[in-house]
C-alpha cells in the first residue's frame, strides 16, 4: 500500500469566509485602516496647528462638526467599542490571570478593573481638553 | 438508556490514496440512538454498513484524543459530540489543515516534531534532588499550571487555527500550551531556554488571537490565554536578556 497523504487547498484570499470566528476576527483586524485614518488625520491637524494661523485652525475645527463628520467619528467609535474595546476587555484575563494563593482572580474582577481604569483615564483627557 | 433512535444522514469524506484524485462524500443512514455521540454513529456504519472506512479512535471518553474531526464545520472530539444536538443530515470531515491519510485519518507528523521541539520537560540548572528527596511544590504552584496539563493532543485546536492553516512554519496552540505548562512550573529552570524558541519566528509572535483554539478545545485548556501570557513572558525575558539580568526561577 502506497501512502498519498492528500493535502486540501485553502484560499488565501478567503479563508476568512470559512466561519464565523473568522470573520469576526476579520471585522477587528479591519479597524487598523481606522487606526491608520485617525493616525493621518491627527498628523493633518498636527500640520494646521503649526502653521500658526488661528483662522486656518478654526476652519479645522468647523469643518469636523459638520454633520457628515460628526456621524463619521459616532460610527468609527461605535466600531472600536464593538471590535475593539469590548473583545478586548473580555480577553483581558487570559493574558494577564492573577493568582492568589491557590485561587484564581475572578475574570469579572479583572475585566471590571479594565472599565474602571478607561472611564478614569477618560475623565482625565476630557478634563486636560477643558471639557469637564 | 435511551431505545429511541432517530435516522441521521452521516455524509462522511472519503479518500483512498491508492484510487481517488481527491476526497469525496459518501452518505450513509444511521439509525441511533438519543444518547448516541457521533462516534458512536461512526461506529455503526463501520461495524454495519461499511468495513472499508478508515478513522482512529480508542478510550471513547474523552481521554486518548484520537477521535478529533470536522463535524458540521467543526473540529470536535466525536467521543464528546453528542447527536441529540445535531441536525438530521451531518458532514463527518478529517480534521482540516492537516494532510489526509485516509478517510478521517489524518498525518500528524508535523505537530508531534513541533511537541518535541518546544522541549516539554523539566529542566534543570541545579543539580537534581537527591535520591531520597523529591522536587517539592504546593498547591498553589501545581495550580498555575494544572489547567495546561489537561491536553489530550486531539489537535482540535490545529484545525480550528487560522493561522496554522496559512502559515505550517506556526508551532501553533498545543505545543505552545505544553510549554507554556514547563514554563509556570516551579521545578523547572528552563524557561529562558525556552523562550529562545517560543518568542523567535514562528512562536508566540505569529499568533494574532483568534481564539478559536480555546473555543473548540474539548479540556478547556484555553491555549490562546496560554499563548498571550508567553508574549508578555517573551517581551519581559527580551528585556532581561537585554540589561543582563535573566535569570531562571531555581
Amino acid at each position: 500500500m502506497s501512502r498519498r497523504p492528500y493535502i486540501r487547498p485553502i484560499s488565501k484570499t478567503t479563508w476568512y469566509m470559512r466561519n464565523k470566528r473568522y470573520k469576526v476576527y476579520v471585522m477587528r483586524e479591519l479597524s487598523s485602516f481606522l487606526v491608520g485614518f485617525y493616525t493621518f488625520y491627527t498628523i493633518c491637524a498636527l500640520a494646521i496647528l503649526a502653521m500658526g494661523s488661528a483662522e486656518k485652525w478654526d476652519s479645522f475645527l468647523a469643518s469636523q462638526q459638520s454633520t457628515g463628520m460628526v456621524i463619521f467619528h459616532g460610527l468609527a467609535l461605535l466600531y472600536f467599542l464593538f471590535f475593539q474595546t469590548f473583545p478586548w476587555f473580555k480577553l483581558a484575563p487570559k493574558a494577564m490571570p492573577v493568582q492568589i494563593g491557590e485561587k484564581k482572580l475572578p475574570d469579572s474582577y479583572i475585566i471590571v478593573g479594565h472599565y474602571v481604569a478607561w472611564v478614569l483615564i477618560s475623565a482625565f483627557i476630557f478634563w486636560l481638553a477643558g471639557v469637564i | 438508556m435511551s431505545t429511541r433512535t432517530r435516522d441521521m444522514q452521516l455524509e462522511i469524506m472519503r479518500y483512498d490514496p491508492e484510487k481517488d484524485e481527491a476526497p469525496w462524500f459518501q452518505s450513509y443512514t444511521v439509525p441511533c440512538l438519543e444518547d448516541w455521540v457521533i462516534l458512536d454513529a461512526i461506529n455503526y456504519v463501520k461495524d454495519n454498513l461499511d468495513t472499508t472506512l478508515a478513522y482512529r479512535w480508542s478510550c471513547h471518553m474523552m481521554v486518548c484524543g484520537s477521535c478529533g474531526m470536522m463535524v458540521n464545520g467543526e473540529p470536535s472530539l466525536t467521543c464528546k459530540t453528542f447527536i441529540r444536538e445535531l441536525p438530521d443530515k451531518v458532514r463527518i470531515e478529517p480534521l482540516e489543515n492537516f494532510p489526509i491519510e485516509r478517510d478521517l485519518v489524518v498525518v500528524l507528523d508535523d505537530v508531534m516534531q513541533k511537541l518535541h521541539k518546544v522541549q516539554p520537560y523539566i529542566m534543570r540548572k541545579d543539580d537534581p534532588p537527591a535520591e531520597d528527596e523529591e522536587y517539592n511544590q504546593t498547591r498553589g504552584q501545581l495550580m498555575k499550571f494544572k489547567q495546561l496539563t489537561m491536553c489530550i493532543n486531539c489537535m482540535c485546536c490545529y484545525a480550528a487555527c487560522p493561522q496554522y492553516a496559512l502559515n505550517k512554519d506556526f508551532i501553533g496552540p498545543a505545543a505552545l500550551a505544553l510549554a507554556h505548562r514547563y514554563n509556570l512550573d516551579n521545578r523547572d529552570q528552563g524557561k529562558s531556554d525556552r523562550l529562545n524558541i517560543l518568542a523567535d519566528h514562528d512562536g508566540v509572535w505569529d499568533c494574532s488571537f483568534v481564539g478559536a483554539c480555546s473555543e473548540v478545545c474539548p479540556k478547556h485548556v484555553d491555549p490562546a490565554a496560554a499563548i498571550q501570557q508567553m508574549k508578555v513572558d517573551g517581551a519581559v525575558e527580551f528585556w532581561k536578556q537585554k540589561l543582563g539580568i535573566s535569570g531562571d526561577k531555581s
